[in-house]
């Protein structure tokens, strides 16, 4: 069988560093796998190639068997392979349900003309952008912000608000960089089952980067570890836990903020 | 309902008060002037579309002078009715832009800002260069627009017989002003707007969901550029000439003023803004050497003071872009 999403030898250099090296693994349909590592590992640099927002020096990311590697972005956004940022990234002044309606542009079937001169497909577009928007915004519980301005919300939210604008485009494979940064506790196991309910009711395929160990454990099927660009173990959560080359890239690292 | 009520207060101003007013004080000075700002406004709501997309575009001046160039070239060169070569003229402009606006819309912030200042100037001396747009000396006699009838309907009268043109120029700008900016509402307010809004607040997070950002940029160029052709086309017919100095880098910043004036979030604001300006100015004229001063000082504390543009302080019930 095939997988869903094939990253093969992807190598990305900046100048005389090497963010990435030789990086390969593949993901399978309906994973969540998880790609940790300590700070300047190069996880982030890895999801903005797999999505094109980089191209990569040398390597291929496949989806479907397709190369979506070293295109634009918005291509690979209409193939199904959808990134949010790790960097709280909204749409300051839009409404939670502003944010969802606009990020349903590749659900569009109208021409931006026939949305000019009001065609009737556009006005089936714009009812069915809304429903699609409502039933979102009731799947993630964000009823009560819906109509609260973006840059009116907490950090919290704000992180779920990036979340939801790339499922409004309703991709087939999601990369989360970052989800639970910032959250406490328990916003965090909210956070872990809204993940999973993203998988499980939606299919979507979710990779994920995360220093939040108990949840990354909690959460994943498989995690990837990369350490200075180096792709240092693949597994389980349980092999990834026992795995020497990896307790010693975290013990070895200056910070401290692994719990395994 | 209030909306429907304040068009229909706006359209009978400016189509019936407003020459009614100029017959009842003598004032026929008014039509030129105000032809002038409704022109200004509809290339000054390119502009702002192309703030729209989150660009200052200071080069406005030369897609207006691209525009007046191809309208007096078609009508005096290949012998064309003015209203086939106005539309003409906002398409070249138009399609200049596409060619342009492909490497330039990459850059933001000053970047574009500065680039697109430099515009103006390059089409000035290339004005001054070619031998069609006739060098320094310009084009001019440019007839008057001709009519337009069909099956021996009258649409347009032909401008030359008529014993007033000031007034039918005067017609002519507000209706274009007012197809303009019923356009710009609508686009607005349709998935094109809402997708400029997006990159205008986020680019990188438009190009993650699926918005193709460097072809609305150029769409949006274009549309922009479109708008300052017609302006300059009627403009340049207006005055029966046009030379390489008719648009300069000072109207080019002006139609920016107009938008900032006007407020950046509303689509309606080039047009009051345009029209403060441009009487704010005259209004100055009596302050002699320091109008210039006075003129730039009081839109730097108009501006520190509504950020947002004179329609901020709108009334409940006039509806903008940002809603
Ligand atoms: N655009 C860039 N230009 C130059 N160097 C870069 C660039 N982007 C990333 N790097 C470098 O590449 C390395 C990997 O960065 P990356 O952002 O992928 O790390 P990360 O694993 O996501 O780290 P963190 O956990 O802190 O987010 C770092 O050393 C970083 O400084
Ligand atoms: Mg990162």
């Amino acid at each position: 069988m095939s997988h869903l999403l094939e990253v093969r030898h992807v190598t990305r250099k900046f100048g005389g560093l090497t963010a990435n090296s030789d990086i390969s693994f593949n993901v399978n349909e309906n994973e969540i796998l998880s790609v940790i590592g300590p700070n300047g590992a190069g996880k982030s640099t890895l999801f903005k190639m797999i999505s094109s927002f980089l191209p990569t020096t040398t390597g291929e990311v496949l989806f479907k068997g397709e190369r979506i590697s070293n295109l634009k972005p918005h291509v690979v956004a209409r193939k199904g392979v959808v990134r949010t940022f790790q960097e709280t990234t909204i749409f300051k002044s839009m409404t939670v349900r502003e944010s969802i309606i606009v990020a349903q542009h590749l659900r569009a079937r109208a021409s931006l003309a026939g949305y000019f001169w009001g065609s009737r497909m556009a006005h089936e577009d714009v009812d069915s952008f809304g429903r699609y928007a409502d039933d979102l915004i009731e799947f993630l519980g964000m009823t009560e912000i819906a109509n609260e301005q973006a840059s009116n919300l907490p950090q919290g939210n704000l992180r779920a608000l990036g979340i939801a604008i790339g499922l409004a485009t309703d991709p087939k494979v999601l990369l989360l960089d970052e989800p639970f940064a910032g959250m406490n506790h328990d916003e965090t196991m909210k956070m872990v089952n809204l993940v999973r309910k993203v998988r499980d009711d939606r299919g979507v395929t979710v990779l994920l980067v995360e220093h939040d160990m108990p949840a990354v454990m909690n959460i994943s099927d498989r995690i990837v570890v990369l350490n200075f660009g180096e792709m240092i173990a693949e597994g389980t959560p349980a092999e990834i836990q026992n795995n020497e080359k990896v307790i010693e890239a975290y013990l070895g690292s200056a910070d401290d903020e692994i719990g395994i | 309902m209030i909306q429907w009520a304040g068009l229909a207060v706006f359209l009978l101003a400016i189509f019936i008060a407003v020459p009614a007013f100029v017959v009842a004080s003598g004032r026929s000075d008014l039509y030129y002037t105000l032809t002038s700002v409704a022109l200004l406004s509809i290339a000054s709501a390119g502009v702002w579309l192309t703030f729209y997309i989150g660009r200052i575009n200071i080069g406005q001046g030369a897609f207006a002078l691209i525009g007046a160039y191809v309208s007096a070239i078609l009508v005096t060169k290949a012998g064309m009715s003015f209203w086939l070569s106005l539309p003409l003229a906002g398409l070249f402009a138009a399609a200049v832009a596409i060619v342009i606006g492909v490497p330039i819309l990459r850059l933001r912030g000053v970047y574009f800002a500065m680039i697109s200042l430099v515009l103006t100037q390059v089409v000035t001396l290339t004005a001054l260069a070619l031998p069609i747009t006739n060098g320094a000396k310009g084009i001019t006699s440019i007839p008057l627009p001709g009519g337009i009838s069909i099956f021996g309907l009258t649409l347009i009268p032909d401008f030359a017989t008529l014993e007033n043109p000031r007034l039918a120029f005067y017609y002519a700008a507000c209706v274009l002003m007012v197809l303009t900016f019923a356009a710009m509402y609508r686009l607005v307010n349709s998935r094109l707007g809402h997708l400029c809004r997006s990159m205008q607040q986020n680019e990188e997070l438009a190009s993650s969901i699926g918005v193709n950002i460097s072809y609305i940029r150029v769409i949006v160029f274009s549309i922009s550029s479109f708008l300052g052709g017609i302006g300059g086309a009627m403009f340049g017919s207006i005055a029966q000439s046009v030379y390489p100095s008719s648009f300069q880098v000072a109207d080019s910043v002006n139609f920016m003023l107009n938008c900032f004036l006007g407020g950046l979030g509303y689509v309606f604001g080039p047009m009051l803004g345009t029209l403060v300006l441009y009487f704010g100015w005259d209004l100055l004229f009596e302050l002699g050497r320091f109008q210039l001063l006075a003129y730039s000082s009081l839109l730097i504390i108009l501006m520190l003071f509504l950020p947002n543009g004179l329609l901020s302080l709108r009334l409940p019930g006039k509806k903008g872009a940002d809603r």
